[in-house]
Parts: structure tokens; sequence; C-alpha cells
């Protein structure tokens, strides 16, 4: 017994056993949750290479799809990589500099109640389905002059500007105002401080966030099928008219009787798929790194 | 019974008598300047003139205002957020809070060094080419950046590594580039918030006696909370102290403003004496 009345008693965890096998438990189901996590895109990757793989070859990215013939011809989605490497440049060129500017606008002159709301209104428009924007963009600039390659990109656009806007503004508000201030104090505008003083702090962050948002827009099927769909089997780099895209062409294949179409339409899959981890990989190793480099600097 | 109050600040006895105030040529006057954050007052009913070639040191509990008070001279607070202020500020005669007024050209004139130094994640170099080259003095860019450099104590330290991040450089290394930097766009006045607080006894004194140094060049105004700062440093001294209004609310006020020698030795406002012998914190 000591001074204050304690005795061992007080010190000793009541019902041990039990409280054990709890946590044995709650641990396990939490792991089990992970690992179904890891294993959904571990089977999702397999499947797709296991399945695209017998297609997968140089003649997928160099040759336009044949028509349909009895004998096997040597034919490929050449139209289809070119048409969305067209779309997703073309979007990325629209929403990059009006997300950056929006940011700039947001983080560093709105006043917070024009900034809480713009912000709402970019969550909200990051939550549009896509098939919505698709169906906007079909009323806005399909209706009447046909779909087109531009049509696709600005439905891209559209979903990539929230993307892009809300990943700067995140690390636009991690340049310490300190060096605004100090930009400031010598009597140099504002316009100049931002331009050369705390954007270019920014970089790895919007190169990060710009990267991520091209990933997730490669992907995208709903968008282009009212802009961008009714495509030919020839390869084209203009967007005045539609344009073949990846997603929509593996959506078109797999409709296909033809099981040659299915293969292709796997190992068009799988070649998507890896673009898009390796692009996802790429910004986050940009990200960490510049994040790191922020934060010695500071 | 009575004590007697030794004053625990020893005046620095070589400093010389200024000159009687009406011969000081006269840099600010602001006029019954009140400051207020979102309506309420930082600080209240400032009235004082600032002089031209000395160090004026502004001296106050935290909380007092001093930070808000010298960020108005140069505008700076116009960057914050519900900021209003009501009086006038009168920079050589002129008033630099009226409408027509860039507070961008104010602050070319008026520079600024903060609490913590705060260098561009540049060179050494370009941290004080920077500004030059933005501003248009782009005339014997590398002469002026040594020149800035050696006024700011600092050139012997990095001269042969220029071209290095100016992140490397110790506390009281960066808030001398700071200084440097500033001085480097030849301001006529050189504001000063608490531009020690975050260094060490060695870089404090470098720092002050570059200020004694160049006060011949410009006009210093320098908030500290550390009352031997000002007694060194200072040829004259504001002391700042919190009041509270009839509904509770505390904002700052001009206590007392006088001779650094005047305030530490033979203090006129009892509160002055009880701030300066440590009677209150």
């Amino acid at each position: 017994m000591s001074a204050h009345g304690i005795t061992r008693a007080d010190l000793q965890a009541v019902n041990l056993p039990r409280r054990r096998l709890v946590n044995r438990l709650m641990q396990a189901l939490a792991t089990l949750a992970a690992a179904i996590a890891v294993a959904a895109l571990v089977l999702i990757v397999w499947s797709v290479a296991k399945r695209g793989a017998s297609a997968l070859n140089l003649d997928l990215l160099t040759r336009d799809p044949a028509p349909f013939s009895f004998t096997p011809v040597k034919q490929g989605l050449e139209n289809a990589f070119v048409g969305s490497l067209v779309l997703v440049g073309l979007a990325t060129a629209m929403a990059l500099p009006v997300g950056l500017l929006v940011a700039v606008y947001l983080t560093e002159y709105a006043r917070p109640a024009i900034r809480s709301s713009v912000s709402l209104v970019l969550d909200v428009l990051n939550g549009v389905p896509a098939i919505v924007i698709g169906i906007f963009v079909y009323g806005l600039l399909v209706l009447g002059h046909g779909q087109s390659g531009w049509a696709g990109a600005f439905a891209l656009a559209c979903l990539m500007l929230p993307l892009v806007t809300r990943s700067t503004m995140e690390v636009l508000v991690l340049v310490p105002s300190s060096l605004r201030e100090a930009s400031l104090g010598l009597g140099i505008p504002r316009w100049r401080t931002t331009l050369s003083i705390v954007l270019p702090q920014t970089i790895g962050g919007v190169v990060t966030g710009t990267v991520l948002a091209v990933a997730r827009i490669a992907g995208e099927t709903a968008p282009l099928l009212f802009t961008s769909s009714i495509v030919g089997s020839q390869t084209s780099w203009s967007p005045t008219h539609a344009l073949q895209s990846v997603p929509v062409a593996i959506f078109e294949l797999s409709e296909q009787a033809d099981p040659g179409s299915h293969a292709r339409a796997w190992a068009a899959a799988f070649v998507l798929l890896l673009f898009i981890l390796f692009t996802s990989l790429a910004g986050r190793w940009v990200a960490t790194r510049n994040r790191r480099r922020l934060s010695t600097s500071r | 019974m009575s004590i007697t109050i030794e004053p625990t600040v020893k005046v620095e006895p070589r400093r010389k008598e200024l000159p009687p105030r009406e011969r000081l040529e006269r840099i600010f006057h602001v006029e019954d300047l009140d400051a207020l954050y979102s309506g309420k007052p930082a600080v209240k009913s400032v009235t004082m003139e600032i002089y031209r070639n000395l160090v004026t040191a502004i001296i106050g509990p935290s909380g007092c205002g001093k930070s808000t008070f010298i960020r108005c001279l140069n505008r700076m607070n116009d960057l914050v957020a519900g900021f209003s202020m009501t009086g006038t500020i009168r920079y050589h005669g002129q008033d630099i809070c009226g409408a027509d007024i860039d507070p961008v050209a104010v602050r070319r004139h008026i520079g600024m060094v903060f609490q913590r130094p705060n260098p561009f994640p540049k060179s050494i170099y370009d941290n004080v080419a920077w500004g030059l080259r933005v501003l248009g003095m782009k005339d014997s860019l590398d002469d002026r950046v040594e020149r800035a450099l050696m006024q700011a104590a600092l050139w012997d330290e990095v001269k042969d590594r220029l071209k290095a991040s100016a992140l490397s450089l110790s506390g009281g290394q960066q808030q001398r580039l700071c200084i440097a930097r500033a001085i480097a766009v030849e301001p006529d006045v050189v504001l000063m918030d608490e531009p020690a607080s975050a260094l060490d006894p060695i870089a404090t004194s470098a720092i002050e006696q570059l200020m004694n140094d160049l006060k011949r060049e410009y006009t210093f105004v320098i908030v500290t909370h550390n009352m031997q700062q000002a007694a060194r440093v200072a040829d004259m001294t504001a002391f700042f102290s919190i009041s509270r209004g009839n509904e509770g609310q505390r904002f700052g006020q001009l206590v007392e403003y006088d001779a650094t020698r005047k305030i530490f030795t033979a203090p006129s406002d009892s509160r002055t004496e009880d701030y300066v012998t440590g009677r209150f914190g």
C-alpha cells in the first residue's frame, strides 16, 4: 500500500483475455480489408494482362483496325491511341491554364467567402457524373455542329478542371505567407510576387496534380460517347472531326462477336491500365520529392 | 514604505545627446491613428512623429499593437483581411493612406525586415539581386549586391558562395541577408519588426551594430520586446501599453514617446517606469 492509497489491483488490467481477443479480431479484420483492396487491384491487372497478352504486340499501336474478313489480317488500334493522345493533350491544354488561374485567384486574391463558395462549386463539379458532362457538352457543342475532337477534349477538360484547380490550391496555401511579405515589403507588385515568388514554389504540386488528372481522364469513356465516338478506322491527328479514343474503342470492340476484337480490347485495356499506373506513380514521385523540398526550405 | 527603483536597463553612456526635436527632420507624422481588425481596435489614437536618420524603437508588452503600428507605416496591413484604419499617417508630409496612393509605391520607399528571416528560396546573390532587377535597378548589379551585403555585415561570410542557396545560411545570416535585400533597393526607411527575436545574442549584436552604422543613410523603426536592445540601439523610444476600453476590450496605446535616455532613466509616466524597471511584464 503506497501513500496515495493505490493498490496493485487499481493498476491491473481488467478482463485481459477478452480484450486481447477483441484486439486480435479487429486487427485481423482491418488487415483483411486492406488485403481486399490490394487484391482487387491485383486481380484487375492480372485478368486484364492475361486476356490481353495474346493481342499485345506492336501492331496494336501501329496499325489501324481493318474491316471484318474471314482470313486473319494484321490490325491494331493506332487510331484509338493517337486519338486519346490528341484528346487528352488538348484537354490538358485547356484545363491547365484555366485551373492554374482559378487556383491563383482563389488562394491569392479572393475574399474568404468567395473562396469557400467557389471551392464548393469545384467540389460539386468534381462529383458530377462523367456522363452528365458528356450530355452537357453534347448539347453545347455537338448539337448542330456534329461530333469533334474539340468537343471531346472540352468534355474531358471539364472533368480535369476541378482536379487541377484543387491540387494547385493545395500547394499554393502551403507557400508561407512570409515569402509573399518578403517580396511585397520590397515594393514589388502583387502580380509579380505571385508570378515570380509564389508560383515557382508550386511547380512540383502542379505537375503532380496535372499528371494525376491526366491519368484519370485518359480512362474516361462516358464524356466521349456523346462527343467524339462516331469515327472511321483511319488514324487522324485532327480534332476538327470525331477522334477514336482507347476507352471508347474498348467499349465498341467488347460489343463485337469476333473473339479477335475481344482480345484487342483486352490488350488496349492493358496498355491503358499500364499508362495510368505509370503516370500515377510518376505523379506521386514528383509530389514526394517536392514535399520534401518544401519542408526543408521552411 | 517607499522603494527606490534602480533601472534594470543601463543606457549606453556614450550616446550623444539628441538635438532638440524641432531641429530634427520629420519623416513620419502619425496623427490619431486607430488600427482595427474586423472592427476591433488593436491600436488606438496614436500620435507621434518619427525623425530622419534616427533609430526609433517601439517597445511594449505582447499584444500592445507594436507590430500592427509599424505595419501601418508601409501599408503592410492592407494584406490582412478585415483590417481597417482611421487617422492620418504623413510621410514627408504626404498622406499615405489616401485613396490615390499605391501601397506598392509606398513600400518601395519604406522597406521592411520581418520577425523571422524569410529569404527567398534562391541563391544568396539572387536574394539581393532579384528585387533590384524587378525594380529596374539593373545597372552595376554586382556592385549593388556587394555593397548591400557589406552594409549588412554579411559580405565576408558569403563572398565565396554567392551562388549557394540562401536557405543554407544560419538564422542570423539569413536575417542579415534579409536586411541586405531590404537596403539594396535603397529605401528611405527600414521598418524592423522584432528582427532579432529568433536570433542568438551574437547575431543580434551584429544586427544592432549594423543599424548603428547605417542610420546615417537610412531611418530605422524597430519593434522590439527586448528593452536592453531598445536601450542599445534606439535614439528615440516609444512605449506602447495595453489599455482597457469601457466594455473591457483591450487595445494598444502609445503611453510615452521620448529620447531613449529619458524613457529609461526618467520616464514621465508611471506605466513606462513600471515597464522599464521590470515591475510589469
